[in-house]
């Protein structure tokens, strides 16, 4: 499968001299549901911004669908549909005007745009104010607004830059079957977030960035493998008055009926129910404790920020 | 319904080949709807954009043309009020025009709906066509409403229909232009109200809205020469009086000139972002 975008020595400085880039390299499959992860000032909004040409780059190349963004810019811009991390909609036009207008600036009919925005608001449950004033619409419905208004013109890469921020728990599962939706239907999406879980959630490649530098770039599995230990939390039918001994590094009793276990790599949570089965304990439900990739996503970061201090110190 | 979708809007070129973006019809369809925004956009605050105006040449007419007016009597043998016209005409496209692009451009900037349009296959010059033409059309709106005024106060007289017209269009592309142009710079609103209170103001005024610069001592005579406003003003007078102060051909010159400078510089701006991209 071909590239969605090839990312060459990208780099920017901003006036001021403040270097958001020092050369990045990024390549992402067509087809991927990408992530590009990274603390506030890594480098992700400008990495975006270059692609959506909101951001003149200083140096580097970047192709996008094997068309080079300086000698097609034009067409890659049609090939490209962005949610960004601000609302940057007219507030005061009705909510279909805002995806009708968006539909024409790509070329197409009002006709067209018009129906193409009717189809995208009923999926997005904004069909039923289409007619009322975008600035009358809650938070979660203008992010919703902002990804029909991207999606109008049926590009092949949907650009998402936090599109879940501020979005309460039951919409941003909405969003994410919505997101998990376009994506088996081809379309290529390179998604920034904070919530970490939800990149882990939906995507099967990423890419780490901190201080304009790519510290991971990644599929999302060999990431996770990474990991050296996980806590897993066990809820037991019955009250557990005391643990075995169990082929796991700690293993502790919360309450009653609550079970935590340590695991490094190799050790398999199999085991765990086995010997406790072997006890007459039954477990019936679990959840991991800790947010993995958030634990790796800090040690990363944190590790390329010791590294970069020990290269700056004299 | 599958959400990817192949418009005839985009030039469909493989890998390598040298690609467009829009097909022109794909260009036309996003003109119409930059336009066709702008003007509702004028239209929807009619209260401030067309209203004053006309409420103000109105007030011009009974100050100017009939309690003022009768003591001067006849400028180049034409009844004062009836001087006064092409004027007011000329400054409502002039000032209209340009707030036009200044406040659209300068309120999309600020609220930053500007990149709706940065993000779209548009090129640089379709933006800044859509925008003119915006202005354009207040300028040419505003313009018609306050002629409808000045038949309550004055005869209307037309000397040349194609000198009316051609005036008027290329005086409100250049001031559209020039609205642009202070949008691209302006960071605050203040910003976009220095050029048209200070400079915009006062060369109308003293361009020969109100007055012959005959009527004026030779230093003024030939300090008002300097002015570009006055050519184009008198332009427009003699398209409707057959008077001017200076000759048509010098009209058409300014205002050519002046439109072919200011796209390009703005067309430099789009292009490089300035007061755009980052």
């Amino acid at each position: 499968m071909s590239n969605a975008v090839e990312i060459y020595e990208l780099e920017k400085t901003y006036e001021g001299g403040t270097r958001a880039l020092k050369g990045i390299e990024l390549a992402i499959t067509e087809g991927d549901f990408f992530a590009l992860l990274g603390p506030n000032g890594a480098g992700k909004s400008t990495t975006i911004g270059i692609l959506c040409s909101l951001v003149n780059k200083t140096a580097g190349s970047v192709r996008v669908f094997d068309h080079d963004l300086d000698r097609d810019r034009a067409w890659v811009k049609s090939q490209i549909g962005v949610v960004p991390q601000e609302f940057n909609f007219n507030q005061f036009e009705p909510v279909e005007e805002v995806v009708i207008n968006q539909g024409g600036f790509y070329g197409m009919t009002r006709k067209a745009a018009k129906k193409r925005a009717h189809e995208l608001l009923k999926q997005l449950g904004l069909y039923d104010k289409r007619e009322g004033m975008a600035r009358a619409l809650s938070g979660g419905m203008k992010r919703r607004l902002m990804i029909a208004r991207a999606l109008v013109h049926g590009p092949r890469m949907l650009i998402l830059d936090e599109p879940t921020a501020g979005v309460d728990i039951e919409l941003r599962r909405g969003m994410w079957d919505f997101l998990t939706q376009i994506n088996k239907q081809g379309t290529t999406i390179i998604l920034t977030t904070h919530y970490l879980e939800e990149a882990e959630a939906l995507c099967r490649n990423i890419a780490i960035i901190n201080e304009g530098r790519i510290v991971e770039h990644t599929s999302m599995r060999h990431l996770l493998g990474k990991l050296s230990q996980e806590t897993f939390v066990l809820y037991s039918r019955d009250s557990v008055e005391s643990l075995p001994e169990m082929p796991v590094v700690a293993s502790r009793l919360i309450d009653n009926e609550t079970i935590e276990v340590d695991l490094t790599r190799g050790q398999e949570l199999t085991g765990v129910f086995d010997v406790l089965r072997g006890h007459g304990i039954v477990i019936e439900r679990m959840k991991n404790k800790t947010n993995r990739l958030e634990e790796l996503f800090l040690r990363l970061v944190q590790d390329d920020d010791a590294a970069t201090n020990a290269e700056e110190r004299p | 319904m599958s959400i990817r979708s192949q418009s005839d809007a985009f030039d469909h070129q493989g890998p390598g080949e040298k690609a467009i973006g829009l097909t022109p019809r794909g260009a036309w369809n996003a003109f119409v709807m930059l336009l066709t925004r702008e003007v509702l956009r004028f239209g929807r605050i009619w209260v401030q954009t067309v209203l004053p105006p006309m409420i103000m040449t109105a007030l011009y007419f009974v100050v100017f043309g009939h309690l003022i007016g009768p003591r001067i009597g006849e400028i180049d043998g034409v009844p004062y009020i009836q001087y006064l016209v092409p004027g007011l005409i000329l400054m409502s496209v002039i000032t209209q025009s340009y707030a036009n692009s200044v406040s659209s451009f300068f309120g999309a900037k600020f609220a930053r709906h500007v990149e709706e349009l940065l993000v779209s296959p548009m090129p640089s010059w379709l933006i800044i066509l859509g925008y003119v033409a915006g202005g354009v059309a207040r300028g040419l709106a505003v313009g018609g409403a306050v002629t409808l005024v000045a038949l309550l106060f004055a005869e209307l007289s037309v000397h040349s229909v194609l000198n009316l017209f051609g005036v008027a269009l290329m005086t409100s592309i250049l001031f559209a232009l020039g609205g642009l142009i202070n949008a691209v710079y302006a960071t605050h609103f203040d910003h976009i109200s220095i050029v048209p209170t200070f400079v915009l103001t006062p060369l109308t005024y003293l361009g020969g809205v109100f007055y012959s610069i005959n009527m004026l001592s030779e230093f003024w005579q030939q300090a008002s020469l300097y002015n570009p406003i006055l050519y184009i003003i008198n332009g427009f007078r003699y398209a409707m009086l057959g008077i001017s102060d200076v000759p048509i051909w010098s009209t058409y010159a300014i205002l050519a000139v002046g439109i072919v400078i200011a796209y390009l510089y703005v067309l430099r701006l789009f292009r490089n972002g300035i007061g755009l991209r980052g």
